[in-house]
């Protein structure tokens, strides 16, 4: 069995990831850079799990900005198939050609068959694309917890062993590993057997000190004072028993809303006048602001 | 390099041997890990930097937990098995030589009088809980269970207690002092007050962590690693009994919740296999097929309608379930959510609608404190009577059960050996479309006792569903 190309590591160690991804505008903590850096030494996919807005996707992308890697995307959908995400044959093209082929008068089938089953006729997807690849690659594939269990299956065929065959035109092969990056929301167990050969990271929120950074890396206007007492509103939100609490995303947003608006410091009336930003159910914004007292 | 790391480290003490214990206790606390994952394991050995105890913390957990859950249990496992310094100097040793050189100082007058160094060990606290810094906490809670937690030891050989060391410091007894720090003087009541009182909870919690982190170590030390390890590691959130949840569960338990309703009721609505498709789309085909020359390579097809089924949650409130009733309106609350063809009624000994209760928003524990008010649930004195109750049912809502409604009952069958109402029950299934009857009981004692659970089980599918995980595993069958 061939085995699946082996890669020079990208990363010299654990610090190097940190500081190259930070570098891509991703700031990391010791679990990120430990795992990032052993899915790249150990050559395995990464399965990012984690509530929405935490920034897995961000991460892949950051990964792939870091090591000047071209990011292939694969988002997962309910009802996503094989033709969507490895290969399809553009029957549309076959057709004509054959019909072009009866006008020119009785071709060889044979060479219409041979032609028809050629390069020009495979629109190639995601996965085969990046698999194709002969450039630094990351693969992403977004929220696999969406696609149905059929597609595990076919992942964990691909990922094993990166490579596709395609009947007509035998065993592609991977000339250069991609760097796989599989993200979950955890709203459905993945399988057992796709769990064991990827790496598992568990990303929740960041700790009020990182979270602190990112604010200010991303804001970079905002000032530090102002930032901190976002966190710190962030995090007591974040506390109560809440449909949806705020992700890192929405915190930068707010801290732009803040910015935008021109306030400050954040009091009861700022917060009032902006909890819309954060919290997206009427329900969550009575809960908020009768815990922490806003009114 | 790699090479000479795992040489260097492989050599005392079995390196090998060791991660095959950890990975063993990782697996004896539920966690399942596989060959393949031991394998990798060890191979993470060779990869991270040994000397980085982080590093080896997470290098680990990638490859041997599966779900965020299951992370708690294993950073207790970790730290049992890959303590922080063994050695005397490793309080030292993190890089602060004037800390070793109190702690000495500190132990002279130990001896003397108990009280001055709790005191000054309090002031110390408060100051790092102000500011708040994990990794400082963390060594002072070290030193706290180093000087104050150790007792003479009791009939078990256990001489470590983290409540010693909890009641020399007191630390709740600081809130108010930290409050005031946290506020600078200003601004108390309001929001900001709510948002410092949260903070300080969470370094409290983080400091009460370490303290007991660290009188495990030391527990474990003293009567071996794999009985701590046992006795220290909680049940999963999924495995906790319904009926033993304590106060603490009942927050993990609502988490599990939301996504456990949502795919209910997708199992419930979606009840043909997905991808089939419903009539001929004729004029998207046609269109479709000027594409290719006019032949209809691809047929189009109308999406079926979807089926909206209505549930009916039939739902035993009485003392004797209350953990697994408050679970089970959790559920019904988060139905109500996704979709709107619930309709929940609850029992004592007598029977009454509580949809009302469960808008889409509302906060469960409220909605259960005004069930026990408003709703009207007890007729006599307050034990379930099943029969009662389901007459009461069948009688005053008589079309809520019919060929489109699925119908849940949620009760351990405890009749308090009155009548069971089994011909009433037996008609509400006949009636509906489907009926699954979820009991909260170990199967090996039903029947026992005033259990008639037998005999409903006889006319209706009876499930043991004691906890999450069994819950999940009827939302998946079904």
């Amino acid at each position: 069995m061939p085995r699946p190309p082996t890669q020079l590591p990208q990363f010299s160690s654990v610090s190097d990831v940190a500081k190259r991804l930070s570098a891509a505008g991703y700031l990391t903590d010791k679990q990120i850079a430990t795992t990032v850096f052993l899915a790249d030494r150990l050559g395995k996919p990464l399965l990012v799990e984690g509530p929405a807005g935490t920034g897995k996707t961000e991460l892949a992308k950051a990964l792939a900005a870091a090591t000047d890697a071209e990011l292939i995307r694969l988002q997962c959908y309910e009802g996503l198939d094989e033709a969507r995400a490895l290969y399809e044959w553009n029957y549309k093209k076959q057709l004509l050609r054959i019909q072009a082929s009866q006008a020119e008068g009785g071709a060889n089938w044979d060479s219409v068959h041979d032609d028809i089953f050629g390069e020009e006729f495979l629109l190639s997807r995601p996965l085969l694309t990046a698999i194709r690849r002969t450039e630094p690659t990351v693969l992403l594939i977004d929220e696999t917890d969406k696609a149905d269990v059929e597609v595990e299956g076919l992942l964990l065929e691909v990922l094993s062993d990166f490579q596709v065959t395609i009947p007509e035109l035998g065993t592609v092969v991977a000339t250069r590993r991609p760097t796989v990056v599989l993200t979950s929301n955890a709203t459905r167990e993945l399988s057992e057997a796709l769990k064991r050969r990827c790496l598992y990271l568990a990303l929740d929120y960041p700790s009020a000190e990182r979270e602190r950074e990112i604010v200010l890396s991303r804001v970079p206007d905002l000032a530090p004072g102002l930032a901190d007492q976002l966190v710190r509103t962030i995090r007591a939100l974040r506390a109560l028993e809440l449909k949806k609490s705020p992700s890192i995303s929405e915190t930068l947003d707010w801290a732009q809303t803040l910015l935008e608006l021109g306030l400050d410091t954040l009091d009861e009336g700022a917060i009032g006048d902006t909890l819309g930003v954060v919290l997206k159910h009427a329900s969550d914004q009575e809960r908020a602001a009768a815990e922490l007292r806003l009114n | 390099m790699s090479g000479a790391v795992v040489s260097s480290a492989g050599a005392p003490g079995g390196l090998g041997g060791h991660l095959d214990g950890f990975v063993r206790a990782v697996r004896e606390a539920g966690i399942p890990v596989g060959i393949s994952q031991a394998v990798d394991a060890a191979e993470i050995l060779t990869v991270v930097d040994l000397l980085d105890r982080e590093q080896l913390r997470h290098g680990l957990a990638a490859v041997l937990l599966q779900r965020g859950n299951q992370r708690a249990i294993y950073d207790t496992l970790f730290d049992l098995w890959w303590p922080l310094g063994d050695r005397p100097v490793a309080v030292a040793d993190d890089g602060e030589p004037d800390g070793d050189g109190e702690a000495v100082t500190l132990d002279a007058p130990d001896a003397g009088g108990e009280l001055d160094p709790s005191a000054r060990l309090r002031e110390e606290l408060a100051r790092l809980l102000a500011e708040g810094d994990e990794a400082e906490l963390a060594r002072f809670a070290r030193r706290a269970v180093a000087l104050l937690g150790q007792t003479s030891p009791s009939p078990s050989g256990q001489s470590w207690f983290s409540y010693r060391v909890m009641r020399a410091l007191s630390p709740d007894s600081l809130v108010t002092q930290l409050l005031e720090g946290l506020l600078g003087g200003g601004g108390r009541g309001g929001m900001a007050e709510q948002v410092a009182r949260g903070e300080i909870r969470e370094r409290l919690a983080t400091f009460k962590a370490a303290v007991d982190t660290e009188v495990r170590r030391r527990q474990a030390e003293e009567r071996g690693r794999d009985r701590i390890a046992k006795s220290a590691v909680k049940p999963l959130a999924d495995q906790i009994d319904f009926l033993r949840a304590q106060q603490g569960d009942l927050a993990e338990l609502r988490r599990m919740v939301a996504p456990l309703a949502r795919r209910l009721a997708v199992r419930l609505s979606a009840r043909r296999r997905m991808g089939r498709q419903g009539r001929l789309d004729f004029r998207k085909t046609v269109r479709a097929s000027l594409g290719t020359g006019g032949v209809p390579v691809v047929t189009h097809h109308r999406p079926r309608k979807i089926h909206k089924p209505e549930l009916v949650v039939l739902c035993d409130i009485s003392g004797s379930v209350a953990g697994f009733s408050h679970f089970t309106l959790m559920l019904t609350q988060a139905l109500r959510e996704h979709f709107s063809g619930v309709r929940a009624f609850a029992f004592v000994d007598s029977t009454d609608e509580v949809t009302r209760f469960f808008t889409p928003g509302a906060d469960v524990a409220d909605a259960i404190r005004r069930i026990g008010r408003e709703a009207d649930v007890v007729a006599f004195e307050g034990h379930s009577d099943y029969g009662n109750a389901l007459e009461v049912f069948a009688d005053r809502w008589p079309t809520v059960v019919g060929p489109k409604s699925s119908l849940l009952v949620l009760g351990d069958g405890r009749t308090n050996y009155r009548p069971p109402g089994l011909p009433v029950l037996a008609d509400l299934v006949n009636r509906s479309r489907s009926a699954h009857w979820l009991n909260p009981e170990p199967r090996r004692l039903w029947g026992s006792g005033d259990s008639a659970a037998l005999k409903y089980a006889e006319v209706v599918d009876m499930v043991e569903c004691r906890n999450a995980a069994q819950l999940a595993d009827f939302v998946t069958t079904l």
